[in-house]
């Protein structure tokens, strides 16, 4: 029994299919991010700013939806597939949802990227939140429904598998990797609700012109009851390598398989009932509504911890394998020169500041002076992108040989490829953060204003470009060494062992825990409600305020001329 | 279940980390009386600013002895007041600022100050801060507007009591 592609080649390239799509993905999200790099910053602008907010758009939908989704359908069928033991019940459907996934991520891509070229009469800059009243074009909402009725796909081949498995294995308990897929896909079915209905009900009627006008506060708060837990379940495929692959590449075992369990059994129930957090500035949302919201919020940080807990404390396990000693010293006897652990490694380290700059947003009241500032993707650029991207690409240097049974490239040139990427973020995030404080915006093409400076607390506003502006290009360059060196080894030579993809069990094992961890159906039940109760009343004040459809007439993108002129008025007005 | 001791130590800590954190906003809202953004401000017609008795013509309003409310549109890509002439506030004072959108959402931050909120159409965001003495502040707009949001920019004076005058509006 060689590799994953051996036993089961089908699934492997069902899952090569979904890689490709995130990478290429990856690779023009970064140039977008290059870009937007060195423009805010003033270092290099040769767009006109107005064509800035395609690129921000671009980057984020790229990055944050398709880079890290379609990674995660692939990640996840590798793990089913592998811990179920079992192909998938039927390609045909496998083939279906990454078919779906790809054409609608496909036409949100072409809605944007159409916003470079004027004679196209197209334009979907309204962000990655496309926040209602600003209107995209109709393509952009349509390939965002298919994309997301694709994952669903994704997770109902899933369900199939596990179905299967569980008529064959009826008093088993569900191996670890694929009941932490299960609770994930339960979590993103519960959170998508949200943008679906938005999409469906609101957004694509609206700018097909079926229905006029738009509840704007509406669309919104059902945008952050699936933008919260997106967060999660782009963090859980990470957790997932974590838990299962990071222990074995530390030389030693995970530690505790049933508090694994408990973690993702909190991710379900505490995603989505936190979404309002992103609201705490929204009138229209009474201060009671958004306390809850904060509780729960906090609650979530548990699984965090915890998680911190069971991964350094599987790291030291390996690390003492390997015959390390003393309180500190052990660290030194871990695989640092393996380019899948050290940048997994890294990533985890980001993650604690992510989360503590994390803290800081989810805080009601300290949230006033970070609201909207660069401190915001100061944060989510810790956190989403390094925890969970650099763990991507780390584990991928581990992954990937196992889907194509060829070795990787140039271990030394992914070494330098994760340790880069920290570099430059530590610069970027850095600098974000404490731009962040000064209340520079986020989301702007020029944060140099006509009539005011930002006052530094410490530094100068000078440095801050610099550290963006040098941490932006580092990372651009990290983006390039990986996709060099994932392109170059599928011309390597087919081995039969590329890479050693045994993973032990963990030291204390499932047995040990309750049963009831796998009922999966109480955990989605009492998720449903905390949800209900969360959103019940929050959600009937907003549609009673102004109704299901609103009253706010949209205001088209793409019609930039318009923008253009009124500019053009004001800047007459002011001088 | 095994749970082992060390981790046992560490869950009891997050627990009193999590409370810790809920308790100190609790004492922020209660205590200290941070105020949150919330839906005190009502709701308006956003097509029909113009018949608002006071969105019809935004400014500072006095309200009381010492107390003035501040009416505020935002709308691609200016404030009124704010953009084509500065708010002015009265130094040391109350001031209540009601903010609404005429059209998408946009976002309204005093720069390096907690005055931040969003406006959205339809909804009146209000906030209450006491004024301090005579200074400029920035204002930007901080959520993304459309194609010219990165010039969507203001200020606001506070100016010392005897250089006052409540203009009614804009």
């Amino acid at each position: 029994m060689a590799t994953f592609v051996d036993r089961y080649p089908e699934e492997a390239s069902v899952v090569k299919a979904t890689l490709v799509v995130s990478f290429l993905s990856l690779g023009i999200g970064a140039l977008f991010g290059l870009v937007q790099a060195l423009h805010r910053t003033g270092y290099l602008r040769f767009l006109d700013s107005v064509d800035y907010y395609t690129i921000l758009t671009g980057h984020g939908v790229l990055l944050a939806l398709v880079f890290t989704i379609f990674f995660l359908m692939g990640l996840f069928t590798w793990a089913v597939v592998q811990s179920l033991e079992r192909p998938l019940p039927d390609i045909r459907l496998s083939w279906a949802w990454v078919g779906l996934t790809t054409t609608g991520a496909t036409f949100a891509a072409v809605a944007i990227l159409a916003g470079l070229i004027p004679s196209i009469d197209m334009s979907a800059d309204v962000l990655y939140t496309f926040y209602a009243p600003l209107m995209a074009h109709p393509l952009f909402y349509v390939g965002l429904a298919m994309f997301i009725v694709g994952t669903w796909l994704a997770g109902a081949d899933w369900f199939l598998a596990y179905r299967e498995w569980r008529a064959e294995n009826p008093d088993e308990r569900i191996p670890l990797q694929t009941f932490m897929v299960l609770t994930t896909m339960l979590m993103w079915y519960l959170a998508t609700l949200g943008v679906a209905v938005s999409t469906v009900f609101f957004l694509i009627p609206w700018s097909f012109g079926w229905v006029e006008t738009v509840n704007p506060l509406l669309t919104r708060t059902l945008f952050w009851f699936f933008g919260h837990p997106v967060v999660y379940f782009w963090l859980m495929p990470a957790y997932l390598m974590w838990y299962t692959v990071l222990p074995k590449l530390a030389g030693g075992r995970l530690f505790s398989d049933p508090l694994a369990r408990v973690v993702f059994v909190l991710f379900l129930l505490l995603s989505t009932p936190v979404g309002i957090h992103h609201q705490y500035l929204d009138p229209g949302i009474a201060e009671g509504f958004k306390f809850i919201a904060m509780t729960n919020t906090m609650f979530l940080l548990l699984p965090s911890l915890l998680t911190a807990f069971t991964v350094v404390a599987s790291m030291e396990h390996g690390a003492r394998q390997r015959g390390g000693e003393g309180y500190v010293s052990w660290l030194g006897s871990l695989p640092w020169r393996d380019p899948a652990f050290t940048g997994m490694a890294l990533a985890g380290v980001m993650f604690a500041a992510g989360g503590f700059s994390g803290m800081i947003n989810a805080g009601m009241n300290i949230n006033y002076l970070i609201h909207n500032t660069l401190w915001v993707p100061g944060h989510f650029h810790l956190t989403v992108g390094t925890a969970v991207a650099l763990t991507m690409m780390a584990g991928s240097y581990w992954l990937v040989p196992q889907l194509t049974g060829k070795r990787l490239y140039s271990r030394p040139i992914g070494l330098l490829q994760v340790v880069v990427w920290f570099v430059g973020m530590v610069l970027m995030s850095n600098a974000m953060h404490r731009g962040g404080l000064a209340g520079i915006p986020r989301r702007t093409a020029e944060p140099q204003y006509q009539n005011f400076d930002f006052s530094m607390a410490l530094g100068t506003v000078g440095e801050i470009r610099a550290g963006i502006a040098i941490g932006g290009t580092l990372l651009f360059v990290s983006v390039v060494l990986f996709l060099v060196n994932i392109l170059l080894s599928a011309f390597e030579e087919p081995i039969e062992n590329p890479v050693d993809d045994s993973l032990p069990e963990p030291l204390s094992g499932a047995s040990g825990s309750p049963v009831v961890l796998d009922n999966l159906r109480l955990w989605t039940a009492i998720a449903v409600v905390l949800v209900i109760l969360a959103y019940t009343l929050p959600l009937a004040g907003i549609v009673g305020d102004a109704g299901l459809l609103g009253d706010v007439p949209g205001v088209p993108v793409w019609v930039s001329a318009n923008a253009e002129a009124t500019l053009d008025l004001l800047t007459e007005v002011i001088a | 279940m095994e749970i082992h001791a060390y981790e046992k130590f560490w869950l009891a800590a997050a627990l009193l980390l999590i409370v810790g954190f809920i308790a100190t906003v609790s004492y922020g809202a209660v205590g200290a009386g941070v105020e949150m953004i919330a839906d005190d401000g009502g709701t308006v017609d956003p097509q029909a600013l113009d018949e608002h008795p006071k969105f019809s013509d935004p400014g500072v309003y006095e309200s009381g002895p010492n107390e003035y409310d501040v009416y505020v549109v935002a709308q691609q890509f200016a404030f009124r007041p704010g953009t084509a002439e500065p708010i002015r506030v009265p130094a040391d004072s109350t001031v209540t600022f009601h903010v609404t959108s005429a059209d998408v959402i946009h976002g309204f931050e005093v720069v390096g100050t907690n005055g931040n909120t969003m406006a959205i159409p339809g909804q009146v965001a209000t906030f209450t801060v006491e004024v301090g003495g005579p200074k400029e502040y920035g204002l930007l707009c901080n959520e993304y507007c459309g194609s010219a949001h990165h010039a969507m920019e203001g200020s606001m004076e506070v100016v010392p009591k005897d250089e006052f005058n409540a203009t009614g509006g804009a």
